[in-house]
């Protein structure tokens, strides 16, 4: 599997990372690197295992619906670049 | 769908057209606080006062699952009648957008909570037909980009951040804007039944994405686009109208349908592709690793079961069994668990049909023109089963009655007490008919000589007479019987 | 009086209860120690105002015999540990402005247990590296050098501010956290001693986020008695971490018997990897021989998948980190870089707020996770994970604890490795395992290395058993006698 420039640029675009021209060039080479290195998996036999989702042997804990949090928007909004009125903000997007 | 409703056809200039509609509903869980976080769900709150520090998706934080809202979509899975996947897995939808803070929805992709079920949905024309239910999956709300405040930037507020939603997904299994209507309405009516979401579309708490495609009868299916978060019946029948006359037309005018994610603009009463959603999507589906795989006890699920309210479709049998009523009084009736309620109340001990006749006749009627809810009615079950019971034993008439009825809308008294003060308990005494008969009988002698020749419809006339010469409050049967005896003597 | 940090946390902890010393006595020396490493840049936030009143807090408490575990003990909390009011950066660009609202529930727990903190220790950027040069806020400093070496070595990552620091005295203990061998290289690169507990033993609120089913929390300090007293104030049950282990937290200090005696230590044969050192490899066989003596009895077990734990390892955790990084998008907290949209905010705010290792990373889980390849990707690597983590289920059989060394080598010079990626990678060769299988590890120091660096041996223990584990790590500690500290010469 080789990875290419055209798939630098997309998935550096899925990540919305900014990835210049010349820099697509040397992630292909380093990013196509790791991927040889890692497709060493592919020796090991996993036909019939059940892929490990997490190790916890625990069941999902449940809590109980009550309000317990929240009614902080001055914290929520503590760190926010650029807070108005109480919202957040961003350049206008269309929808 | 192995046969084709030609009347539910749609008319192109190449010939007839047959839509295709699937629906996937986001129903937002009626909980006190949301999915994975403490913070409350009530709605028009102060922006951001609703937003946990996980809702915000700061750093470290941590998803806990809302039990309740679990309990929730499994109860609204067996009232769909559908399979409950005791072991379910929450994963991460990544994508980027201003209210979603994660960076991903935490949704279910591969294993969702509840399987296939189904949904009947009743057409104007008295027909029934079943739906498919593809799926019920829990996921999280995202919060609320406000475009119009600001001319140069976009306002985000979080307070619907993390609220819980059940997405349901139907089979592309209806043919029409009308079963697309019905289809929505009564997946409502199931959703308020069970108490799992109050169906309120004004609100947002239910809105459809519609996927609308066209195809000739008997074709394969064609391609689709997907009506985003319309919000009413109304427009969701509007949409697919316009979407479907909108595909027919590209078609036939040559071009192809690409699929796409379009929007309804109710005002120009069409859709639009959304620019935000042109680009290819791939979300990158994974399990989150921050919550373990779901898992229900069966204990637990036939318990909410075993709890689960009479459903609007077993109601409206049960209507049509036990009360008699025409299967489209009963499912007027059992739209609602309210109205259902209010109507069995006045139904007890009186008869159902003439219970119905008042509910679904002058009730309704009212309640439609003032804008009122079954809660809100000015006139309770108890107050109008008096009304019935002043009919039944002959107190007042009909006709009366509805003045009567009238009066109880406008003034919130007893039927029995506007009936006393006015005096309008129904003549049943003979005496006064019989001289108001004798002289009607006495002043008409040109209908009386047609009568006896032989013009019996007359009879009408007589009883009219001599019902607006009582005030209306004689009962008209004893009235034709005496008018009868004097004409034929 | 005698210099107050060259004492144990333990000795600490007891001086101060004797009242031999007071909080603000013990405090101030290590905060004098932390101004004389500075060049060391082991913390990229230094907090003396807090920590002298958290010290007054602690005398006052003490006087009224008040005094909690942990009371008036100076310790340095990796800056990937939110605490309120004070800026918490993750090594990131992106985080540089940030002071979270809350504090992390370990902190929390330690600060109630009366620690004392003395700054936010630097790391690699999000956790993400072997070598703490992956900083926005510059490279760390090992204490030690090579002998006759004046070439400034790597405390090893990602908690190296953390090593480092405890190594440097500048604090009694400190916390760190392991992704992939993130407490304990660094552990071995420093001479100290790190735990890495089972994998839902330590919460993770409040604990930014690398790969959420790898990170787990542990301590540093320099001796096995003063982790046991660190890692019991850190465990517990969390309801706000859902992978949070409800189970009892023992008493680890009274768990250090020093009985090792028919204790079955497993040896994998595995580990013996091609062009392993011969002077690591003879540093592993030391600590077997070391454990024989105690009465222990060495195993010889198969992990036969020890070789693919790496490629699993950089399949996973890359995937996990893009979608956890993903919140890092400017609107909320932290950098934002302008954009005239919204895509170019975020696009731009991402290229300058991320360094180059974390947009690796970002980048590889991206493509692991997308469509078309998540199947021969994502989930070939959770089977690998699977059979790895059942590989240690079958040497659990039969063993007790599993010894192998900590790294493949000493600390290595700033700038060496830097340029391979892989080659960094392979720090965590034996470190990474336990990660996946959820284990608990932890890195004791068993010598030197001709060059004069510190070497650790990793012990393996089976789920939740800490307590097992640190008493034999307790015992390897007590054969080794491991005495050498760095000389900090001119730099301190």
């Amino acid at each position: 599997m080789s990875l290419d420039k055209a798939t630098v640029a997309r998935i550096a675009r899925l990540a919305r990372i900014r990835v210049s021209e010349e820099e697509q060039d040397s992630l292909a080479g380093e990013l196509n690197q790791i991927m040889t290195w890692i497709e060493q998996l592919n020796e090991v036999k996993t036909e019939g295992v059940e892929p490990m989702v997490s190790v916890g042997a625990i069941k999902l804990p449940m809590r109980d619906d009550v309000v317990s949090d929240g009614g902080y928007p001055e914290k929520v909004l503590a760190n926010a670049p650029d807070g108005k009125d109480g919202f957040f903000t961003v350049p206008k997007v269309v929808e | 769908m192995a046969t084709v409703n030609e009347e539910r056809l749609m008319d192109g200039k190449t010939g007839k057209w047959e839509i295709v509609i699937g629906l996937e509903v986001h129903a937002q869980v009626t909980s006190n606080s949301k999915l994975f976080s403490g913070a409350a769900t009530a709605f028009g709150a102060e922006p951001n006062s609703q937003v946990s520090l996980v809702d915000a998706a700061m750093p470290g934080m941590l998803p806990v699952i809302n039990k309740y809202c679990v309990e929730q979509a499994v109860r609204t899975g067996l009232g769909l009648e559908a399979q409950i996947n005791l072991v379910s897995v929450f994963d991460r939808k990544n994508y980027f957008y201003p209210d979603l803070p994660q960076g991903y929805q935490i949704s279910q992709f591969t294993q969702p909570i509840v399987g296939k079920g189904k949904l009947t949905i009743d057409l104007a024309d008295g027909t029934s037909r079943e739906i498919g239910i593809t799926r019920l999956h829990l996921e999280q709300d995202a919060g609320k980009s406000i475009h119009d405040l600001h001319p140069k930037m976009t306002m985000i507020d979080l307070n619907r951040s993390g609220v819980a939603l059940m997405e349901i997904v139907s089979e592309p299994d209806m043919r029409s804007a009308e079963e697309a209507g019905a289809y929505v309405k009564k997946l409502r009516s199931i959703l308020r039944y069970l108490g799992t979401c109050d169906g309120n579309m004004e609100e947002g708490s239910l809105r459809a994405d519609v996927n609308v495609s066209v195809r000739k009868p008997g074709e394969r299916f064609g391609t689709r686009c997907e009506i985003k978060n319309v919000n009413s019946i109304r427009f969701v029948q509007q949409a697919v109208e316009a979407e479907a006359r909108r595909q027919i037309d590209l078609i036939e005018e040559g071009g192809e349908v690409k699929q796409q994610t379009r929007l309804f603009d109710p005002t120009r009463g069409e859709t639009r592709p959304m620019r935000s959603k042109e680009e290819a999507h791939d979300y990158r589906y994974f399990p989150d690793p921050d919550l373990l795989p779901l898992e229900l006890d069966p204990t637990w699920v036939e318990n909410i079961k075993q709890g689960l309210p009479e459903l609007p479709d077993v109601k409206k049998a049960r209507f049509v069994s036990d009360y008699g009523l025409s299967p489209y009084d009963a499912g007027v009736l059992s739209a609602d668990m309210a109205s259902a309620a209010f109507y069995e109340t006045v139904a007890k001990g009186r008869d159902p049909k003439i219970a119905s006749n008042w509910l679904t006749g002058e009730l309704f009627a009212v309640l439609n023109k003032q804008n009122l809810t079954i809660e809100q009615s000015p006139v309770s079950a108890g107050a109008l089963g008096g009304l019935i019971d002043l009919i039944a034993d002959n107190t007042i008439s009909g006709r009366i009655a509805k003045d009567v009825f009238a009066e109880m809308v406008e003034t919130g008294k007893l039927a029995k007490d506007i009936v006393a003060a006015k005096g309008l308990q129904q003549i049943t005494d003979t005496g006064p008919i019989e001289a108001a008969a004798d002289q009607i009988i006495a002043s008409s002698p040109d209908n009386v000589a047609k009568y006896k020749a032989g013009n019996e419809k007359l009879i009408g006339w007589f009883v009219g007479q001599v019902m607006k010469a009582t005030g209306g409050k004689a009962n008209p049967g004893v009235v034709n019987e005496i008018l009868k005896k004097k004409l034929s003597a | 009086m005698a210099d107050l940090t060259t004492l144990t946390l333990a000795a600490a902890r007891d001086g101060i209860k004797a009242k031999t010393f007071s909080a603000t006595e013990l405090t101030q020396a290590h905060l004098k120690a932390v101004e004389q490493t500075r060049a060391l840049n082991a913390f990229i936030t230094e907090t003396p105002e807090l920590a002298l009143k958290q010290a007054a807090a602690s005398d006052a408490k003490l006087a009224k015999g008040e005094a909690g575990a942990l009371e008036g003990l100076p310790l340095g909390i990796k800056d990937l540990f939110c605490t309120e009011g004070v800026r918490t950066t993750a090594a990131s660009k992106i985080l540089s402005n940030f002071v979270p609202q809350y504090e992390s529930t370990i902190t929390a727990k330690l600060l109630k247990a009366g620690a004392v903190t003395v700054g936010k220790t630097n790391l690699d950027e999000f956790a993400m590296g072997s070598s703490n040069m992956t900083s926005h806020f510059g490279a760390v400093e090992n204490p030690w050098r090579r002998a006759g070496d004046n070439r400034p070595l790597v405390p090893g990552g990602s908690s190296g501010g953390s090593a480092a620091a405890v190594a440097a005295r500048s604090c009694l203990g400190a916390t760190g956290t392991d992704t992939g061998g993130s407490i304990r290289q660094p552990a071995a690169f420093c001479g100290i001693v790190g735990i890495k507990p089972t994998y839902g033993r330590c919460s993770r609120w409040g604990v930014v986020a690398f790969a959420s089913s790898l990170d787990q929390a542990g301590p540093f300090a320099r001796t096995v008695q003063d982790c046991a007293i660190l890692l019991r104030e850190m465990s517990g049950f969390d309801p706000k971490d859902s992978t949070s282990a409800n189970i009892p937290v023992p008493d680890f200090e009274a768990a250090l018997t020093g009985d090792i005696r028919g204790l079955k230590i497993g040896i994998p044969k595995e580990y013996r990897m091609e062009g392993m050192s011969a002077e690591i490899d003879a540093l592993w066989q030391k600590g077997i021989a070391m454990l024989k003596d105690a009465g222990a009895e060495a195993v010889e077990v198969s992990l036969p998948h020890t070789k693919y734990a790496l490629p699993c390892y950089y399949i996973l955790a890359p995937a996990e980190a893009s979608s956890n990084l993903a919140r890092y998008d400017g609107v909320r907290f932290g950098l934002r870089a302008p954009g005239s949209s919204i895509e170019e905010l975020y696009e731009n705010t991402r290229a300058e707020g991320f360094g180059k290792e974390v947009r690796r990373r970002i980048l590889i889980g991206t493509y692991v996770l997308s469509a078309g390849y998540y199947d021969a990707y994502y989930r070939k690597a959770q089977r690998v994970r699977a059979l790895i983590a059942q590989d240690f289920e079958t040497a659990f059989q039969k063993v007790d604890a599993i010894l192998t060394p900590t790294a493949p080598s000493a600390a290595f010079a700033m700038g060496e490795k830097s340029d391979d990626p892989i080659a960094m990678y392979l720090n965590d060769v034996f470190t990474v395992t336990t990660n996946l299988a959820g284990l608990p590890g932890i890195s004791v120091p068993a010598g030197l290395s001709a060059e004069g660096l510190p070497l650790g041996l990793q012990l393996i223990g089976k789920t939740f058993d800490e307590a097992g584990l640190l008493k034999i790590a307790g015992v390897l500690e007590k054969q080794v006698a491991f005495t050498a500290t760095p000389d900090l010469g001119g730099r301190a």
